[in-house]
């Protein structure tokens, strides 16, 4: 029986020549990942191994991201620790602020992941990477300290869904929309301790942004990882980024798969989740006359600089609507700064928006952004939960940067295609 | 090993920002993360619970974010299991390493209530709800998570490889 390109991958960095669903194996690690809140638990618990030396001080990243700059003296202290740590033991990729980016955005950026790669991170949203053609997935502190230690981690080898992605995506139709339209399609544990692997001719319409989105949501939907195929997209990008050579595996022509969906791009419209699940879909013509208090468009799912792109196209020369808070995080530095020579950040600001240092903050309710009780939010982020940006009776809308953008003009949860009108 | 409590009963898709929200993330103490468990979905569990209670819950548990923080403050503030009909793989896998036990199984899941009074043989996966008179069989765990669990985590675990190879 053939393998899926997930299977592939944990098959080459188990050494064996095969791996089949349910198998439990150990997998050599390219990378292994932790942020501020989640590095200060894994390096309490390195303290408790006999062997306390990391396995490979250039395969760590440790990148401050979450309540950074430092909101309050516990997070300070945590940032301390993890900076302290990556000082001792010589840790190459360690991002303080100044240098540092959201991690999904940041570890590609840096070409410190490529195709073929096997990825832990100690944040959910690891699976980003899957955008790559690599195996990346998020686990939790004690899993990241183990991967430190020994550069392995246990797996069982996941089952695959297969979606056959086709046709080409009508105008403001983002990676967003797709993977909003999937998650509603199958739910929130749909894709449950499998991997979600996207082909089709559709893929060649959707830009690495675009990718990077839908692979980062496939926890959304419970997914182990998010996969693409390697193409000339691909290839350009690490071309740009990547600092080490990469390897491209293909899923086999009888690889097995348990479901498959096959979704015309073609078709999707501009798709909005509802409070309190990402699986809560509705698309723009269905949303209603729905009134918002704030618009953050950033985060690791969609702060990079298409994202922005669309934005401040959408917004450039009109105003945010009275009343409304406009908060804009690009993703990384280098964002930030191509969005500032490109002027988009100047159109933001005389919008209404603020923009904000790289940060995750709002989307988990940390800081720069938080929701009083009563109050709507529509965010660029990826969960909706219950309090997830504030107070546990705020809500928040998940959708597209082009949905964000109209809606921020407009002050209620608008599409884009409302301003053109 | 064995465990009996009185237990809480919960829905779908618990997530780890209800399980412990991110304002207290900002510490990764487990008393402290204990104080402010299950607030953002049942703001009295921390009045009511007592060492030993078990959680029991639907499909999906602990589904979200990757914080080990959940299962950390769960642990701490004296569950002594969670069953629920599914977990999410990495809520699952922490509980694992951090030695929280968890049962899957979806007859109990469905079937026990709220203040019920369970018992749990974890040697053989039998959950027995003393209030109703009923039993079921969780899914056992497959041998090498076992040693995990019984080394009480991961780290003892491969700590002990290592003696092992010595």
């Amino acid at each position: 029986m053939g393998m899926t390109m997930t299977q592939k991958i944990l098959a080459a960095h188990a050494g064996l020549p095969s791996v089949e669903a349910g198998q439990l194996i150990e997998a050599n690690l390219d990378m292994v990942l932790g942020n501020d809140v989640t590095t200060p638990v894994a390096i309490h618990e390195m303290e408790k191994f006999n062997n306390q030396e990391v396995f490979h001080k250039d395969k760590i990243a440790m990148v401050l991201d979450h309540f950074t700059p430092n909101k309050d003296i516990k997070s300070a202290e945590h940032c301390k620790c993890v900076r302290d740590y990556a000082a001792q033991h010589q840790i190459t990729n360690f991002f303080d602020v100044g240098e540092v980016g959201i991690e999904h955005a940041l570890l590609p950026e840096k070409g410190l992941v490529v195709a073929g790669d096997a990825v832990i991170g100690a944040d959910s949203h690891t699976c980003t990477y899957g955008a790559l053609g690599a195996f990346s997935t998020g686990v939790g502190s004690t899993d990241m300290a183990a991967g430190m230690a020994t550069g392995k981690a246990w797996f069982k080898v996941p089952s695959a869904i297969r979606f056959v992605l086709t046709g080409k995506p009508a105008k403001w139709i983002s990676g967003k929309d797709i993977i909003l339209h999937i998650i509603g399609m199958i739910g929130v544990d749909g894709a449950l301790y499998k991997s979600m692997e996207f082909t089709g001719d559709g893929i060649a319409y959707l830009s690495m942004d675009d990718r990077f989105t839908m692979a980062n949501m496939a926890i959304e939907a419970g997914g182990k990882n998010g996969i693409f195929p390697v193409d000339a997209t691909t290839i350009a990008y690490m071309k740009d980024h990547a600092k080490k050579e990469f390897t491209v595996y293909e899923a086999d022509e009888d690889a097995e798969y348990e479901a498959t969906y096959t979704i015309d791009l073609s078709q999707l419209k501009p798709t909005v989740a509802f409070p309190h699940l990402p699986e809560n879909t509705k698309t723009i013509d269905e949303v209603g006359d729905i009134p918002i208090d704030q618009v953050v468009i950033g985060s690791c799912t969609n702060g990079h600089i298409s994202d922005l792109r669309i934005a401040a196209d959408i917004m450039k020369g009109r105003k945010a609507a009275k009343g409304l808070r406009v908060i804009i995080i690009p993703a990384t530095q280098e964002i930030y700064l191509q969005a500032m020579e490109e002027g988009l950040l100047k159109t933001f600001i005389e919008a209404g928006a603020v923009v904000s240092t790289p940060t995750c903050g709002p989307c988990l309710g940390g800081h720069m952004g938080i929701l009083a009780a009563g109050e709507r939010a529509v965010a660029t982020t990826n969960r909706n939960f219950v309090g997830r940006m504030g107070h546990v009776e705020s809500e928040v809308y998940l959708a597209s940067p082009a949905v964000a953008a109209a809606s921020a003009i407009t002050g209620k949860i608008s599409g884009p295609s409302e301003l053109e009108a | 090993m064995r465990a009996k409590g009185t237990v809480h009963k919960y829905g779908d898709n618990v997530d780890t920002d209800v399980i412990i929200p991110a304002r207290y993330l900002n510490s990764s103490d487990p008393k402290e993360l204990a104080k402010n468990c299950m607030e953002d979905i049942d703001p009295d569990f921390v009045k009511r619970v007592k060492a030993g209670d078990i959680i029991v819950a639907q499909k999906n548990f602990g589904c979200g974010s990757s914080r080990e923080h959940a299962p950390i403050a769960i642990k701490a503030a004296g569950i002594s299991c969670v069953i629920a009909e599914t977990f999410a793989r990495i809520f699952y896998r922490n509980a694992i390493n951090i030695g929280l036990p968890i049962i899957e199984c979806k007859a109990a899941a469905d079937e026990i209530e709220a203040g019920d009074e369970v018992e749990i043989d974890f040697d053989n996966g039998m959950i027995y709800d003393k209030t109703k008179g009923t039993q079921y069989k969780g899914q056992a765990f497959p041998p090498f998570m076992q040693k995990i669990i019984q080394a009480e985590g991961l780290v003892n675990y491969i700590n002990s490889k290592e003696d092992a190879k010595d």
